[in-house]
């Protein structure tokens, strides 16, 4: 009995992750960019979080900055993707140009803020 | 009534609605800025209170010294002899506010002082206030209930009472940024535009400057997003409404100095983090449910759902742990104190001996918010009609903010703005249901009579009966824009049956005529009263005080003479003790070095001064020696009745000194659990130096000592000072300065018996200075 249900649970996770797979490949390629910078600014901020448990966050001022700064760029590209993905009707009328000049805009605030905690 | 023309005039008639509505906005300003002017009218360009006072000193310091110097300030005038960092103990955004406008103004040629500039930021804010106040509300429910909220605001007592001239205190430019914040919020969510989550993350920054008041929007806000996704209106647009905020916004949050890195360590932002990873989450599970097919996205869910539970308690767990492993669970006491009342008169008493930190009275509602508390209701119930994110973000507003405001009456504040915008909403879609029944039913009527021709003719002149029936109430261009529209549909001669579908949804004639008349009056009143509110109730310096009395008006300024005589008669180091309601206006105006003051960041400094006033006066005289006190300074209000004076607060004296300094009993000074200050006062009462130094030559006015706060006549009424003297008492005697007496070089007899005799038995020690005391 047990068995049976851990072998229909690989069965349905391996469904899960063909399925995944599929819808994925059919996004387009500058969402995926995106995806890539999100991904990468997500394990930067992973890697801090680990060395911080390592190591301690003494610095506060650095720790803060390092981490905010790469979920900060994170939640920006989520916002900018979620922008320019012509799958959502509510931003049909928003152009890409535009979204993209907000998004330059908030990460400049972003860093500016940062650079006050460097040091 | 060809169909070609139409279009124009709508426009045209849409371009007059602008151009009427932005010249109401504009008068709306006017008069909120001219509203607040009672003040200065009836007394004088002078800054108010205690608190405007040291933000006036602080500001007089940045536009001297230059704003890196500020933020470096150590104040040594203050908090003798510890002192304080201003620059990082400060929210700076008042100060940095008025000192930007003083130095915009001299640039320009314009030579304002400052204490003018200072004076008048409170009235200019108001206006930018209901201004904000008109956008946010228009975002709710359109611009008509916008114009209306914004009337409102313009003059509602409780935001009067914190903004008239001169009251230039932190508040005076938050309640602008609580609701500019609030507006750029609803804005980012009704638009998705990341444009304005970045002003929205600026605002708060403001906010954060400003006032500590700032955690209400940091807890609103996510409570909000929570509200939201449970009742499942998550959108793409929620998530960039809130998630740039919360990481912009704590950043500049811990730039602010005096909150630091608080903005990510005390539990009053925890709530904003826990929003934050829950609206990921969420926003993951829209993504993955978008893309998959739904009977695929079942099993993720059943997949998903058991590892993420885990997860999900693992990290609770060690966020409960870590907040539970500090004593106060991570909450200041002010925090706390609001989310149990009772937090504040238990443990800390230094905050509930504020005045403005108890519980308000049922009249105090009625008073600072007057006829919004009926509309209110209606307001929340127009809200739900239809329910929109931005409307239920207000309706969230208002049931917070009616909480807070039931704890403390200072977040009365915080409800206001809230009131009005609710009752903004109420008044504007009653007048647009009324009104529109009005029309229909007019119309009706006649174009049964009438031709069409002539019943346009009168159209025209309905529209003006109308208008003038409405002409103080703003939403007028809006609702009646509707009604015109229904108008245009009705002179193009819709089929019968539709009328009379339309005719269901409309009152009879006389009822809403009745109810436009009601509606009109009620607002009447509110105008009314806020004017009475503010030209009596709230206008008064409270440092300049008149009486009327049937032998004419009475000014009493009795505090700047005080001051100016120790500013003039003493040295510049001198230390003057006092209780720490004082502090402020003392360095402010006398420039006199204090030893505690408003800010109360030391409750055991406090609690020494609390206890000297309320020890015997040798006991008093060691201690303020002891900090290099020179003079004494107590408010005494016996004579003219001033009931705020240092007697009536002295209980709260006893408390906080108690609190500290064990010794000192409450039960000592009272009297079978009655605080008197007769004949029938406690010894200890009578021989504490408070009484004293308040009723020292008392006797001498008026032959028998009547104290007219107390009405009763005063218990020790002969007695002479060994260790304090009399150096100065105002014209009023409202203010009473004594010098401590410097030691005396040789004590005849044995020292220490005498000492201990002195302090033991009063009668013996007054009968014993008589003899030995050299200075009588």
């Amino acid at each position: 009995m047990g068995r049976s249900t851990t072998t229909t649970t690989t069965k349905d996770a391996q469904a899960l992750f063909h399925s995944l797979r599929t819808a994925y490949v059919a996004t387009p390629t500058n969402l995926k960019i995106i995806d890539l910078y999100i991904v990468f600014a997500i394990v930067t901020a992973l890697i801090q979080g680990v060395y911080m448990a390592l190591v301690g966050s003494f610095p506060f001022n650095s720790f803060l900055s390092g981490v905010l700064s790469c979920v900060g760029t994170a939640v920006l590209a989520v916002c900018l993707r979620i922008q320019v993905n012509k799958e959502n009707k509510e931003f049909k009328d928003l152009p890409p140009e535009r979204a993209f000049a907000d998004f330059v805009l908030c990460n400049l605030v972003l860093h500016l803020v940062i650079m006050n905690f460097l040091g | 009534m060809a169909p070609p023309e139409t279009p124009q005039p709508t426009t045209l008639r849409h371009a007059f609605g602008n151009v009427l509505s932005v010249f109401v906005l504009l008068l709306i300003g006017v008069f909120a800025f001219s509203i607040r002017l009672f003040s200065v009218i009836k007394y004088e360009s002078v800054i108010h209170e205690f608190d405007p006072y040291f933000n006036y000193r602080v500001t007089q310091y940045l536009t001297k010294s230059g704003v890196y110097d500020f933020w470096n300030w150590f104040d040594d005038r203050t908090w003798y002899p510890l002192g304080r960092v201003i620059g990082g103990t400060v929210y700076p955004g008042l100060t940095l506010t008025a000192g930007t406008l003083w130095r915009i103004l001299n640039s320009l040629n314009i030579p304002l002082s400052v204490e003018t500039v200072c004076v008048f930021t409170a009235p200019i804010f108001s206006a930018f206030a209901s201004w904000a106040t008109y956008l946010l509300t228009k975002e709710v429910k359109g611009a008509g209930a916008g114009l209306t909220a914004a009337a409102l605001l313009a003059m509602v007592p409780s935001y009067i009472s914190r903004s008239v001239a001169g009251s230039y205190d932190n508040e005076a430019v938050a309640i602008f940024a609580l609701i500019l914040t609030f507006y750029l919020y609803i804005k980012t969510l009704n638009t998705g535009s990341l444009f304005y989550a970045t002003l929205n993350a600026m605002a708060y920054f403001y906010m954060v400057c400003s006032w500590g008041g700032y955690t209400f929007i940091i807890n609103l806000i996510p409570m909000h997003v929570l509200l939201c996704i449970v009742t499942g209106r998550y959108s793409p647009r929620l998530y960039i409404a809130y998630a740039p905020l919360v990481v912009l916004g704590t950043l500049l949050a811990a730039l602010v100095p005096v909150v630091g890195f608080n903005a990510v360590m005390t539990s009053e932002h925890f709530a904003s983090f826990l929003v934050f990873i829950i609206i990921h989450v969420v926003a993951l599970v829209y993504y993955i449910k978008g893309i998959l097919t739904p009977q695929m996205f079942k099993v993720a869910v059943t997949l998903v759902v058991s590892v993420g539970l885990i997860v999900c308690g693992a990290v609770l767990a060690v966020l409960i742990a870590l907040v539970a492993s500090s004593p106060t669970k991570g909450w200041s006491g002010r925090s706390l104190s609001l989310l149990d009342p009772t937090y504040a008169s238990k443990y800390i008493p230094i905050i509930a001996s504020v005045s403005e930190h108890q519980p308000p009275t049922w009249p105090s509602y009625f008073m600072d918010i007057n006829v919004l508390a009926f509309l209110v209701p209606a307001g929340i119930i127009a809200c739900f009609l239809p329910l929109s994110d931005a409307s239920s973000f207000a309706v969230l507003y208002i049931v917070t903010s009616v909480y807070f405001s039931g704890v403390m009456v200072r977040l009365m504040l915080v409800l206001a703005p809230a009131a009005c915008i609710m009752s903004g909403i109420a008044l504007s879609e009653a007048f647009d249901v009324f009104t529109r029944s009005i029309k229909f039913q007019l119309l009706g009527s006649t174009e049964n009579l009438q031709v069409n021709n002539a019943g346009e003719s009168t159209n025209v002149a309905q529209n003006d009966v109308v208008k003038t029936e409405k002409n103080e109430d703003s939403q007028k261009e809006r609702s009646s824009r509707k009604s015109k529209k229904k108008e245009k549909e009705s002179t193009e001669r819709v089929p019968l049956v539709s009328r009379i579908e339309q005719k269901l949804l409309v009152l009879p004639l006389e009822t809403s005529l009745i109810a436009v008349f009601l509606l009109v009056l009620l607002g009447a009143f509110y105008v009314v009263h806020c004017v009475w509110a503010a030209a009596e109730a709230y206008s008064a310096p409270s440092i300049v005080l008149t009486s009327r009395s049937h032998d004419g008006l009475h000014v009493f300024d009795d505090f700047r003479e005080a001051y100016s005589w120790l500013s003039h008669n003493t040295e510049v180091d001198d230390k003057v003790a006092s209780w720490w309601d004082y502090g402020y206006q003392t360095t402010a105006m006398a420039n006199r070095t204090v030893i505690v003051d408003n800010n109360t960041w030391n409750n055991t400094h406090i609690a020494t001064v609390g206890t000297a006033m309320s020890s015997p006066e040798k006991a008093a005289w060691d201690i303020f020696n002891s900090l290099d006190v020179k003079y004494v300074l107590v408010v005494f209000g016996g004579l003219v009745g001033y009931p705020s004076d240092d007697i009536n607060k002295f209980l709260w004296m006893v408390r906080i000194g108690g609190g500290v300094f064990p010794h000192i009993k409450e039960p000592d000074y009272l009297r079978d659990g009655q605080y008197r200050i007769d004949s029938q006062a406690t010894p200890t009462m009578l021989n504490c130096l408070m009484y004293k130094l308040s009723y020292y030559r008392f006797v001498e006015t008026d032959g028998k000592g009547f104290d007219r706060v107390r009405h009763t006549e005063i218990g020790k009424k002969y007695f002479k000072l060994t260790h304090f003297e009399e150096v100065f008492t105002t014209h009023h005697w409202m203010v009473r300065i004594y010098k401590l007496k410097s030691p005396r070089n040789r004590i005849r007899g044995k020292t220490k018996k005498s000492k201990s005799k002195a302090s033991s038995t009063t009668s013996s020690k007054r009968s014993g200075t008589r003899k030995k005391n050299p200075w009588h």
